[in-house]
């Protein structure tokens, strides 16, 4: 681990990472917003785009009120068939601490359940984050969820 | 056309005349679908195959699909576009497993047959034997002949940058295939203008793949469906529509003009998806910019059957290319493009809206959706029918959303091609 990385500190990222992934999987997507900055951004991208520098994202947010429209869609826009995801995400690895900034990767695996079905694997990829501390708390900058997954199984509506 | 000799179907055949009832067996049958391969994906239609923009240099390569039948799409050392069957001559091997990249010449793994850009097969280890004592024992015939066992190379056509091909060489050329009203909404997007490739997003949708032909050329649907369609005018009851197909009627346009403005009372009373008070926190994902080439509607969907839904929506664009895997399940890969003059500004922005389309888009998502309850319902009942009534049971061209008349000329079509 780098050395200018407190255990203190760590330790508050998973914090963050626990909660994040506590507040999508209950689905209290109220909360979700509050993970980010302001003018946070948001990509779920397929490997290949990443990869390749192809900036085409399947969500791409440039702000939290962006990230709140997807809220308002979930609720109110977006007919989907309800289902209930369960992200399974490792420990972050610090790739960089720059002025206050961390650099980290996750990786994550996200499993769907359907009513009445079995779970299946949904997405499985990483996360690339950047987090900060506004007003004390630790807040992504960024999120990127990079996904390996060559098939959405039909639609993702929840946020990864 | 394919003549292959005609199997009854297990299915109790077609209701009726018409094509205002379509059977549900159409969907799920996999004789039907097994026919409709062969007649519609590998016989007497241009089938999607990508954009030259994705292999600007020779030697470029990407893969693709016909059908269910892998192909190559390759940049020649003259410049030209080949399309190629990914199955080795010599025993079938799916060979390239590459997604894309670039080569001088093609060698299957399993016994290194070589074949160049072209297809031509040039090379066969120990094709004159193996020297042993001074003799050489084994290897080809003396009377093999390496012309003509070459990789299946498909009919190409390529017009505006779009890359079309065919199993099929006694095809009519790709402009007759389209007829003069599609075409021309064809080359509007497609003017000879350089393309850009923004990226890709790839979904697998549990449905008939038709059912994707259908949602678009289904203008009654989005503006129920799709709130963001019917709260921002996109696409809604009073938006000036018109519907044109070829003279085939297998190929469609759905043309609108967005709707500025409150919707009169009668345009949404009943609708629930219209919220009258919805309003964007970040209006960026929704900064609509015309331009000049759209000549006038902000939003040109076209259906090029079999396997191509081309999408401008405002400034969106996408191909979206269907790929069938089964009667009850087709893949669903959507290229995202902007053109090389775009502006950095303009450039954003068609990534933005975005967020409108693909896997997780606010007026796509739930089309995969819908179709997947759909197929679930036609598997519980392949005798039932569907109801094709809205504006009447014939397949003129139409003017205005509550209409299924593209979706009644598509089967007109597809009887004739099927048979039954
Ligand atoms: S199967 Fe390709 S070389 Fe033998
Ligand atoms: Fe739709």
């Amino acid at each position: 681990m780098n050395q200018a990385l407190e255990a203190q500190a760590y330790t508050e990222l998973l914090q963050l990472y626990a909660e994040y992934t506590a507040a999508i999987d209950a689905g209290d997507w109220d909360r979700w917003p509050e993970f980010f900055t302001e003018d946070c951004v948001y990509k779920l991208q397929p490997r290949e785009n990443h990869e390749r520098g192809l900036p085409l994202a399947t969500l791409h947010f440039h702000s939290k009120g962006m990230l709140q429209d997807r809220v308002y869609g979930i609720r109110e826009t977006l007919f989907h068939d309800p289902y209930y995801q369960r992200h399974v995400v490792s420990l972050p690895r610090v790739l960089a601490v720059d002025r206050g900034r961390w650099f980290l990767e996750a990786n994550y695996a996200v499993f769907r359940t359907k009513l009445g079905e079995i779970s299946t694997v949904f997405n499985v990829g990483r996360y690339l984050d950047e987090v900060v501390r506004v007003d004390g708390a630790l807040k992504f900058a960024s999120r990127f969820c990079i996904y390996d997954s060559e098939m959405i199984p039909n639609a993702i509506i929840y946020p990864i | 056309m394919n003549d292959a000799p005609i199997t009854l179907p297990s299915s109790p055949g077609w209701p009726g005349d018409g094509v205002h009832r379509v059977p549900y067996w159409v969907y799920t049958d996999p004789d039907t679908y097994r026919r409709e391969l062969d007649r519609f994906y590998y016989a007497g239609h241009w089938c999607y195959i990508g954009l030259e923009a994705e292999i600007p240099h020779p030697g470029d390569f990407r893969r693709s699909v016909v059908g269910e039948r892998s192909v190559i799409m390759v940049r020649t050392q003259d410049g030209g576009v080949r399309v190629l069957e990914n199955v080795c001559a010599h025993r079938g091997a799916q060979f390239c497993r590459e997604r894309q990249g670039n080569r001088k010449e093609f060698v299957c793994p399993y016994h290194q047959w070589a074949y160049d850009l072209e297809g031509k097969l040039r090379g066969i280890p120990y094709r004159r034997g193996i020297r042993q004592d001074g003799q050489l024992n084994g290897g080809m015939p003396a009377d093999f002949q390496m012309e003509g066992r070459g990789l299946t190379s498909l009919k190409v056509a390529v017009r505006g940058g779009v890359v079309f091909a065919s199993f099929d060489h006694s095809l009519e050329s790709f402009e007759d295939y389209l007829g003069p009203t599609i075409l021309s909404y064809f080359d509007r997007v497609f003017d000879g203008r350089k393309l850009k490739v923004l990226g890709y997003n790839r979904q697998r949708i549990p449905g008939n793949w038709k059912l994707m032909q259908e949602n678009i050329k289904d203008p009654y649907h989005p503006g129920l469906l799709h709130s963001w369609f019917v709260t921002f005018g996109l696409w809604r009851a009073d938006s000036k529509t018109s519907l044109k197909m070829d003279p085939h009627k297998r190929h469609a346009a759905m043309i609108g003009v967005r709707s500025v403005g409150k919707p009169a009372g009668d345009v949404v009373s009943g609708v629930t998806s219209y919220k009258a008070d919805m309003s964007l926190r970040d209006p960026r994902q929704l900064d609509i910019v015309p331009e000049e080439w759209w000549k006038g509607p902000t939003a040109v969907m076209l259906t090029l059957f079999p396997s191509l839904i081309i999408q401008q929506q405002v400034n969106s664009l996408s191909m979206r290319h269907i790929q069938p895997r089964g009667p009850g399940v087709f893949d669903f890969v959507w290229t995202h493009f902007a053109f090389e003059d775009d502006s950095d500004e303009m450039i954003q922005r068609r990534l933005l809206q975005a967020n409108l389309f693909g896997p997780s888009g606010y007026v796509s998502a739930d089309d995969g959706e819908v179709i997947e309850f759909s197929q679930m319902g036609f598997q519980e009942k392949p005798d039932q029918q569907c109801l094709l009534e809205m504006g009447g049971h014939d397949s003129e061209e139409a003017t205005n959303i509550a209409s299924e008349t593209l979706i009644r000329g598509m089967y007109e079509y597809w009887r004739r091609v099927m048979g039954v």
